[in-house]
């Protein structure tokens, strides 16, 4: 048994069950899918496959990174469908690439408070469907035209457009406040800490062939709602698109980086893919799970967030919240079985892993001993988001289902993982099996 | 004050409410017409003192306005007479209110049907509620008879000739917004508001603020029907559509259109003509057993399915479906449309897409129609969950089995699923030939195995025959039952044997149409024959419709089953040797072409029957005598058999899953009409010239011996 955690939630929160969709590169299979219809579809499955009767779930919260303008409270969206009662609490929350651990972790809250036993969390992310802008010039003058009261005002408020205000706006995936971008981020931390490009590749293609051993004997499908896509229904995903079976050292070695041609080391080939897709959980209270006569997959023994600035090393704030975490668990590394760690990029997976063992980020962290360093062997064993994908929103509710499911099989106690997110946060939570 | 009308005011508007104690709906009888009179004398009294300057009239039952007449009193006139007088006291009462001296306004918000909606017209202002529940129809001819209250009169001024015929004719629905369109109603506002807005507009008309509204029919309508050319063209067409339908069995429709036709000559004659026929239909046998029928239906929707009302059924907030073809689509669509999730299974993936376009294909054609919203049917199709494993079955309290038709696969699932479910879940299967305790052998728990007997394509098909076995438990009946009502269809609990009974009806019937198509018989005599009999379809035609080779399946069980009785003629073999299956590969009885659009009887058919072409010629009325009486023999004999538990249930999953001519009440009620010995003696005779196929069923012999009817010579058996 470990140690008493040492800031033990005041109610313990069961994670029961957890499903996604398959995860589809962009502009793919399920590109026709909005993060609405992915995430109906994720919560429809977790509500078929755990039994759970509808009119028992108190609250649904949903993660999003890029939601959409029609419909911006995309758990609300999943709460009304009918399969629901029209009473549930329904929320959507953004917190970058840890959105849908926030919406695990705000759910998971409000159950240890005892304002809910039964919660549904996850996220959604469609990134084939991102909003694109009309200019703000262009925008404006649509606005004074459907204020304008007569046929002359209307076509004066065009008066001033110039063709080049009719070039639309895609948002980048930018630091509003640094104007970096993820990948010249992740290019600048392989630099600062001297990652080389073949510790990247290989890191990549460990998790393309763990991936694909898991999608092999089954253990990453069986967590997998396969996905008959409308209105057709003749297209049927069942599983991730993103995994490579033949990938090698040799053909990631070619690939050219891509936000630093000249000095760059970060490519296509170890970062994570822009992903559609959806996932989602099933907490309970402790209390609740026992009424139903559920066995709960596992309980969230504790989590931590934390932050740093996003113009020294955008991607580094998990190194500041796992060992929070940890302490908060009252365990350390050694405690842990299995690490999940969310794979935005190599170049940031192995930067964490180097910051875990550094005196001076624990010192930041406010720590005398350094987490630690990861065994390698139980680090991401099914494969992470550079294999899998990544649909920002609903990456950690991906993890938390593939960890605690995989702590299962292993006949693990204890779960540590990680999420890093644009803005220099950083999350970690420590979950334990349940008994 | 009277018991069924309350009178309040407002001002100078008086509001009368019409609730009739003790009833779940308002309908009219000559005794509360009699009421609103002495209601109505008072008010007029008051306007002439000037202490009542207008009238608001609306009802006090929750999201219903007035459900028509008591149909239970059309069972009381014993003559023509009797019904006209009735029809045109109503009439005068209806027409005074019209004349009244102040404006009468009515706020109509739930059903407004047949005498509610004739109350209506005689209003001089209507609005409606924009309520999904607010619907105004003139439904009488469903029932034998037309409108007898000035419906058919007041109807063409307001919306116009072709509306009109259109509305009494298809009795059909019409929903808040369409009537506020094709100007029934004048306006559509919220229930909420309903009242006040009601009284508003009777002040308005009462002070002059607001004229009466004049009549309301669109400007096409007023150029085709505003002339007597126009009109008769109208008419003309009407008439031929109900003759190329009806075929002369339902003499209410052309009474309504004459009654239409009159009151374009002069207002006295179309109402003398609307209540002449009135009375004349009301004692018309068509009619009699169409109001047999209503309240056969009644009545069998409050039956649970076990006698003395059972055990309460188990609520099903979802099912699973096993088997994604074109009946488990049809289940999964229905449920789905009544808000039941479903997890839809089988063994492919592609199998279950196929099944998921179908489900979303029945769904979507309610979308089209305008029947549901954009939202509603996304909503529907999100219900239904495709998956290729049984994960999600532990929670499921209903599995509807539709796989393959074969004792060995469902035998398989069952013995699949069965230990995955909760002790009290229910297995249901869709088999159409396997009796359910064959099935049910797999099961640990044959007390929760059922047979749910759903009719193809499931969407349209209101009939669902639940087949219990000895074992079968009550609450599993109770639950069938009730589920197969939520989802829309009409249950009737039915005992296991070969067939069941709609099929086992059906069987003797089809084949007595293969043998006259043996005997050389033209392929459309036969057809035309059972159609002009009142079938919805022919015989032959329905064998193409259903798919030969299904039909030589389920003949083959009957023969088994049943012995030479049942036995298909040998054509049929042939012609499905021949490689017929009836529509569906576009070779069957009759000629298709490449689209499938169907030309005239297949000439090449009589070679099979060994005959160079069609030769016997047999009188329609021969036709129609054997193949009813082969159906109606076996129907005695399921009678005989405890098949059917009740002959209500019988004539209901005739006319409801076969289509059985419904103004001819259902076999049982046809027995009682023409008379067991009549129909005895006719066997007799029909069997000395084919031997073995007609013998008398020993319980229509009985019948006949004791001049008794199936019915106990009771005028409405089962009634509440």
């Amino acid at each position: 048994m470990g140690l008493a955690p040492a800031a033990a939630l005041p109610r313990r929160v069961a994670i029961v069950a957890g499903v996604r969709t398959p995860f589809a590169r962009a502009g793919t299979v399920l590109k026709d899918l909005s993060a609405v219809e992915l995430g109906k579809l994720a919560a429809r499955e977790l509500v078929f496959r755990s039994g759970i009767e509808p009119a028992a779930v108190d609250l649904i919260c949903f993660g999003t990174v890029v939601p959409s303008v029609l419909e911006p409270n995309i758990a609300r969206e999943v709460a009304l469908m009918p399969l629901f009662p029209k009473g549930i609490q329904a929320w959507t929350v953004g917190r970058a690439c840890a959105s849908s651990n926030q919406a695990i972790t705000d759910a998971a809250d409000q159950i240890a408070l005892g304002h809910a036993d039964v919660a549904i969390a996850g996220g959604a992310e469609s990134l084939s469907a991102v909003p694109i802008l009309h200019s703000r010039k262009f925008a404006d003058a649509l606005v004074a035209a459907s204020k304008a009261k007569t046929f002359g005002a209307r076509l004066g408020a065009f008066a001033n457009i110039r063709p080049r205000d009719f070039i639309p706006v895609t948002p980048a995936i930018a630091e509003p406040t640094t104007g970096e971008t993820m990948g010249e981020s992740a290019e600048k931390m392989a630099k600062i800490n001297r990652i080389a490009r073949a510790d990247q590749d290989a890191f990549a293609l460990a998790s393309h062939v763990n991936a694909a051993a898991g999608t092999a004997d089954g253990r990453l499908t069986a967590e997998i709602g396969p996905v008959y896509v409308p209105p057709k229904y003749g297209t049927i995903v069942t599983s991730d698109n993103g995994i490579r079976t033949d990938s090698s050292l040799e053909k990631l070695a070619a690939l050219k980086p891509v936000f630093d041609r000249k000095y760059g080391s970060v490519t296509a080939g170890n970062a994570s893919p822009l992903t559609d897709g959806g996932a989602a959980v099933l907490l309970m209270s402790e209390e609740r799970a026992k009424d139903l006569g559920v066995t709960p997959l596992a309980y969230i023994r504790s989590y931590a967030y934390a932050a740093l600035d996003p113009g020294e090393q955008l991607l580094q704030a998990p190194v500041l919240a796992a060992p929070v975490a940890l302490r908060r668990a009252g365990l350390t590394l050694r405690d842990i079985d299995l690490v999940e760690m969310h794979e935005a990029f190599a170049a940031q997976v192995l930067s964490n892993l180097m910051g875990f063992e550094s005196k001076e980020w624990a010192a930041r962290a406010g720590l005398t001993t350094p987490v630690g360093a990861v065994d390698r062997s139980r680090l991401n064993v099914m494969g992470g988001s550079i294999a899998i994908g990544h649909p920002f929103g609903a990456t950690g509710a991906r993890i938390t289902t593939t960890l605690v499911n995989e702590l299962r099989r292993r006949d693990g106690q204890f779960g540590l993982m990680t999420v890093c997110a644009a803005g220099g946060l950083g999350f970690s939570m420590v979950v334990e099996r349940a008994s | 004050m009277s018991a069924a009308f309350r009178l309040d005011r407002d001002g100078g508007v008086a509001i009368v409410t019409f609730d009739v104690p003790g009833a779940p709906v308002n309908t009219f009888s000559q005794a509360v017409i009699a009421e609103f009179d002495a209601v109505f004398a008072d008010i007029e009294r008051e306007a002439v003192v000037g202490t009542v300057g207008g009238v608001v009239i609306m009802s006090g039952k929750p999201d219903s306005f007035i459900a028509g007449a008591d149909i239970d009193e059309f069972l009381t006139y014993t003559t023509a007479e009797m019904a006209q007088a009735a029809s045109r006291e109503g009439q005068s009462r209806f027409a005074m209110l019209e004349r009244a001296h102040v404006p009468v306004v009515v706020a109509i918000h739930g059903a407004c049907m047949g005498g509610g909606l004739e109350l209506a017209l005689a209003c001089h202002y209507r609005i409606v509620s924009s309520h999904p529940k607010t619907v105004l129809a003139l439904p009488e001819t469903q029932l034998g008879l037309i409108p007898g209250l000035g419906g058919t009169q007041r109807l063409p001024r307001q919306v116009g000739l072709a509306n009109a015929l259109d509305m009494i004719l298809g009795a059909k629905n019409i929903r808040a917004r369409k009537a506020l369109q094709m100007g029934l109603a004048k306006e559509m506002v919220h229930p909420a508001i309903l009242r006040d807005i009601a009284i508003a507009r009777a002040r308005e008309l009462a002070t002059g603020t607001r004229s009466r509204p004049a009549r309301n029919a669109g400007l096409p309508a007023r150029l085709l029907e505003g002339n007597p050319l126009g009109r008769a063209l109208v008419f003309g067409r009407a008439r031929k559509a109900i003759a190329a339908k009806a075929r002369g069995n339902y003499p209410s429709l052309p009474a309504a259109i004459d009654a239409v036709a009159a009151g374009y000559r002069s207002r006295d004659e179309g109402f003398a003509t609307e209540s002449q026929a009135f009375g004349r239909l009301a004692m018309t046998p068509e009619a009699r057993q169409l109001i047999n029928l209503f309240f056969a239906t009644t009545a069998q929707k409050k039956d649970t399915g076990v006698a003395g009302g059972g055990p309460p059924p188990a609520t099903i907030p979802r099912i699973a479906v096993l088997g994604t073809g074109f009946m488990g689509a049809g289940i999964a669509a229905v449920s789905a449309q009544a808000g039941v999730a479903v997890r839809f299974k089988d063994v492919s993936p592609e199998a279950v897409g196929r099944g998921l376009a179908a489900v979303r294909g029945v769904l979507h054609e309610r979308y089209q129609r305008k029947q549901v919203t954009r939202q509603e049917f996304e909503g529907q199709l999100s219900l239904v969950a495709g998956a290729t494993s049984y994960e999600g079955f532990q929670g499921v309290p209903l599995v509807v089995e539709a796989v393959f038709e074969d004792i060995a696969v469902k035998h398989a699932v069952l013995r699949e699923v069965e230990p995955l479910l909760h002790a009290d879940a229910i297995f249901a299967t869709n088999t159409s030939t396997i009796p359910i305790a064959e099935i049910a052998r797999a099961a640990t728990r044959p007390e929760r195995v059922i047979g749910m007997h759903f009719f193809s394509p499931v969407h349209r098909m209101p009939l669902l025959e639940v087949v219990v076995t000895p074992a079968t438990s009550p609450q599993a009946i109770t639950t069938a039952v009730a589920f197969g009502r939520r989802i829309g269809k009409t249950p009737v609990v039915v005992n296991d044997s070969p067939g069941f009974f709609v099929n086992r009806i059906l069987a003797p019937y089809l084949n007595e149409a293969g043998r006259l198509v043996e005997e050389g018989v033209p392929i459309e005599l036969i057809d035309r024959a059972m159609v002009d009999w009142g079938f919805p379809v022919g015989p032959i035609t329905l064998l193409d419709e259903v798919g030969l080779d299904i039909a030589g399946k389920s003949g083959a069980i009957f023969g088994k089953a049943f012995g030479p009785r049942l036995t298909p003629s040998p054509v049929m073999e042939r012609v499905l040797a021949s490689g017929r299956l009836g529509r569906k590969n576009r070779r069957g009885f009759y000629l298709y072409d490449a689209n499938g659009k169907r030309g005239g009887a297949d000439a090449s058919v009589y070679a099979l029957a060994g005959r160079t072409g069609p030769a016997a010629r047999v009188a329609a009325a021969d036709i129609q005598e054997r193949l009813s009486l082969a159906m109606i023999n076996e129907a005695m004999r399921c009678l005989d058999e405890g098949v059917v538990r009740l002959p209500r249930d019988g004539d209901i999953a005739a006319i409801f899953g076969i289509g059985f001519p419904p103004f001819r009440g259902g076999p049982y009620r046809h027995v009682d009409a023409v008379g067991a010995d009549a129909l005895a003696h006719r066997l007799e005779v029909l069997n000395g010239r084919h031997a073995g196929r007609f013998e008398a069923a020993a319980g229509l012999a009985r019948l006949a011996a004791g001049r008794r009817k199936v019915y106990g010579g009771e005028k409405i058996e089962d009634r509440r």
